[in-house]
């Protein structure tokens, strides 16, 4: 059986990967996306903690993160074609006008 | 059935406050005298009720309602009638209930809205006097007390439009409010040295203890309390609102400011008698203050040429001469003279009302003169009315000012019997003065070189135009009020016909239990009451204590009936030697009079000036407060300190937030990293600890 650590490494590489996604990529889908990696990488941290201490509560909560990722990917994707529309750009840096 | 006699006409405030605007004058007027008239009837028959009961035990107490209930003190809002109020409530129903009759004549040419404006005033004022005279303790009394400081501002500025009106107003209010703070601080005091305010039950604690022979807790009270008087009875030093109360509609001044209100101070001394027996140097005071006041108000009036000024300080100075009374000791005489004074000095002020309506708002009496033929029913009432307040023989001030002016000479203040007979002589030039300028002589042509009368003179611009220069008697209301006056001027005084020319003095015993303390035995009254000690109640503890008096011996009493039936010939000739002196000067040799005046020029000044009491009062008190005011309270503290820390706050926001919000970047990407950091920072926190 694959050891804890294991999981827990992955876990950290997929949630850096998507941390880092989060704040490089210049293209609002592709953010995203990114947020979508982060998710899964709890998603796989709570499975793997769950599984090592013989607890379905993982799996529970996985399911209520993955339907709430839903959701919030519907919003999110209807959010860009509306600024897309708006502003013919997905780049998050021309959406600034929200501020002082 | 006593709560109902203030109440009938609080019942009339409401009526005329809610509904007033919309109804005609007869209905809202009529309401209002309608809820007097019952208030009368009631009070009646409470009166008469009180009077079938035994002289001792005379007294209903009512409690309306629990009131204030903390610690010690439990409070009730109650009632009682006992004789003393039982006096006032027939003055204030009855010739209250006749001055709203004769308002309603008076008032008619005002708008209906005005109108009934008028009279709910009138309605409260009267609710307010009832709670104040019928009140059981002192702060029930001072409900009233306030009630009606509070319906003579409005009715003293009840044309509020005229700059003077509400000038006078304020002044009324402002300089009542010091005296009010002085009935705070004695209520207070009594409060703390008695643990009740329950009239009576100060009255049989305060009886209980000796007279002060020094100034102590009993002295500084009652003089906390003559504080109050003076504000509302217009005693020097705070005399000064009566004669700007003026202002305010003519009923107005009959009602309240001669007939009732103004003598509130005198009742209320008059209430405590027991307490303010207890402080002779109180009662000194007092006497010092009626008599000076007296004197000077009697001294102004006599050069004023206002008909309705010369009244205000008649009436000072009859109240001057209330309070020398109560200072002496002889409460029932100042009583009695409040009671005699309601009736002529109410028919004076309605006769100079009838006098301005006919005028149509003139009140300079330069400019009056011969109006006894075109006025005969407001001549001869109003003759009547000088006649009986100057003391002439067997009308009702003759027995009342006797009265006093005896119990003075008799209980040995010899100066004070000396200054209040020279203002009672006072008393008969000015009230001459003024029937000899206003109804006898030519009527002057126009122009005759008399200065214009100018705005303040006229009652409002809107009132009484409709009279024109035609010249008109007082309208069936008022003339009935006018003549039912001078009747009770005349013969309101036989409830109080001395013994000595065979009369019974039946005022003097109806009331003595209101004075004396209660629940004492008779001979342990003789050393509770200094008034008693001295002499001067001898008649009121007549029904009462038979031991200690008949030690005085009837040759003693024989000889002091000698001297009083001699003092009371030298007051009757004093107020005819007054009339005589008006005689020669304003009817007879108008010349003389001004040349008098030329001669005496400075002196004339100063007392047209009224003694440049106002001038210092402006110089000494009110610019001081306004140069501190404008110089330090307002630019300094208020601008300077108040705004400015306001301000700074404001500014110090404003600054901050400008650097602060350049947080708020908008950028997404920016929002999402410092919550990461935040995160990391947070959990490396927990973690590295």
């Amino acid at each position: 059986m694959v050891p804890l650590g294991h999981y827990l490494i992955l876990s950290a590489i997929l949630f850096g990967t998507g941390t880092i996604g989060v704040f490089l990529r210049r293209n609002v889908i592709t953010v995203l996306l990114s947020i979508e990696v982060m998710l899964n990488a709890v998603n796989l941290a709570f499975i793997a903690f769950g599984r090592t201490m013989g607890s379905v509560d993982g799996q529970v909560i996985m399911f209520f993160v993955v339907t709430v990722a839903a959701a919030e990917a519907a919003v999110g994707l209807a959010l860009v074609i509306a600024l897309f529309r708006h502003r013919e750009s997905l780049n998050p840096d021309m959406f600034t006008s929200l501020k002082w | 059935m006593l709560l109902l006699i203030p109440v009938l006409p609080f019942l009339g405030f409401l009526i005329n406050l809610t509904l007033g605007r919309r109804l005609a004058k007869t209905v809202s007027g009529g309401v209002a005298c309608l809820a007097m008239f019952g208030a009368f009837v009631v009070s009646a028959a409470s009166v008469w009720s009180l009077v079938q009961m035994p002289p001792a035990e005379r007294g209903v107490f009512l409690e309306v309602a629990p009131w204030i209930e903390s610690g010690t003190l439990s409070l009730p809002f109650a009632l009682r009638l006992d004789p003393l109020g039982s006096l006032m409530i027939l003055v204030v129903t009855g010739i209250g209930f006749l001055i709203h009759v004769y308002s309603t004549a008076y008032m008619r040419e005002e708008r209906d809205s005005e109108y009934a404006r008028y009279f709910s005033y009138l309605n409260l004022f009267a609710a307010f006097m009832l709670v104040l005279v019928l009140g059981a303790s002192f702060p029930v009394m001072f409900v009233g007390w306030e009630g009606v400081g509070l319906c003579s501002y409005l009715l003293i500025g009840f044309w509020f439009t005229k700059t003077s009106a509400s000038d006078a107003g304020k002044k009324a209010f402002i300089v009542n409010r010091i005296g009010d703070f002085g009935f705070l601080l004695g209520m207070f005091v009594v409060w703390t040295q008695f643990g009740s305010l329950d009239f009576q039950d100060v009255a049989r604690l305060a009886g209980q203890l000796p007279p002060e022979a020094t100034f102590g807790t009993i002295s500084l009270a009652t003089l906390l309390l003559f504080v109050g008087a003076t504000g509302k009875s217009a005693q020097i030093p705070l005399h000064v609102w009566l004669p700007d109360a003026m202002e305010g509609p003519t009923p107005v001044s009959a009602l309240i400011h001669a007939a009732t209100m103004v003598t509130a101070g005198v009742y209320m001394i008059g209430r405590n008698a027991v307490l303010f027996g207890h402080a002779p140097e109180t009662l000194a005071v007092v006497a010092a203050i009626g008599v000076a006041t007296a004197l000077m108000a009697g001294t102004i009036g006599l050069v004023q040429n206002d008909i309705k000024r010369v009244l205000a300080y008649s009436t000072v100075s009859q109240l001057g001469l209330m309070f020398v009374a109560m200072g002496v000791g002889a409460f029932a005489a100042g009583i009695f003279h409040l009671y005699t004074h309601a009736f002529f000095k109410a028919l004076l002020f309605l006769g100079s009302g009838a006098v301005i309506h006919a005028l149509a708002g003139e009140q300079d009496i330069r400019r009056m003169g011969g109006l006894r033929k075109e006025l005969p029913i407001t001549y001869w009432t109003f003759l009547t009315g000088a006649l009986a307040i100057s003391g002439v023989p067997f009308l009702s001030g003759f027995f009342s000012k006797d009265e006093i002016l005896w119990k003075s000479f008799s209980g040995g203040h010899t100066f004070v019997w000396g200054v209040a007979v020279v203002a009672s002589l006072l008393t008969a030039i000015y009230m001459f003065r003024l029937v000899f300028l206003t109804f006898h002589g030519e009527p002057p042509s126009a122009g005759s070189g008399v200065p214009a009368a100018g705005a303040s003179h006229a009652v409002a611009g809107n009132d009484h135009d409709s009279g024109g220069g035609h010249l008109h008697d007082a309208p069936p209301a008022m003339a009935i009020v006018l003549v039912l006056l001078a009747i009770g001027s005349v013969f309101a005084g036989y409830i109080g016909v001395p013994a000595v020319i065979g009369g019974s003095n039946r005022i003097e015993h109806f009331l003595a239990p209101s004075f004396a303390a209660p629940g004492l035995e008779p001979g342990g009254e003789e050393g509770a009451s200094p008034a008693e000690a001295r002499g001067e109640m001898s008649h009121a503890s007549e029904p009462k204590g038979e031991g200690g008096h008949t030690a005085t011996g009837p040759a003693n009493e024989e000889g002091d009936h000698d001297t009083e039936l001699l003092l009371m010939a030298f007051s009757s000739g004093i107020a005819l030697a007054g009339i005589g002196i008006a005689v020669f000067f304003f009817l007879r040799r108008r010349d003389a009079a001004a040349r008098t005046a030329a001669r005496f020029a400075g002196l004339h000044r100063l007392l047209l000036n009224k003694y440049y009491v106002d001038e210092v009062y402006d110089a000494a008190i009110v610019q001081p407060i306004k140069r501190t005011s404008d110089r330090a309270l307002w630019r300094v503290v208020d601008a300077g300190l108040i705004d400015g820390s306001v301000n700074g706050a404001g500014s110090l926001v404003n600054g901050a937030s400008a650097i602060l919000r350049r947080l708020q970047t908008g950028s997404m990407r920016a929002y999402a990293l410092s919550v990461f950091v935040g995160v990391v920072l947070i959990l490396g926190y927990y973690v590295w600890r």
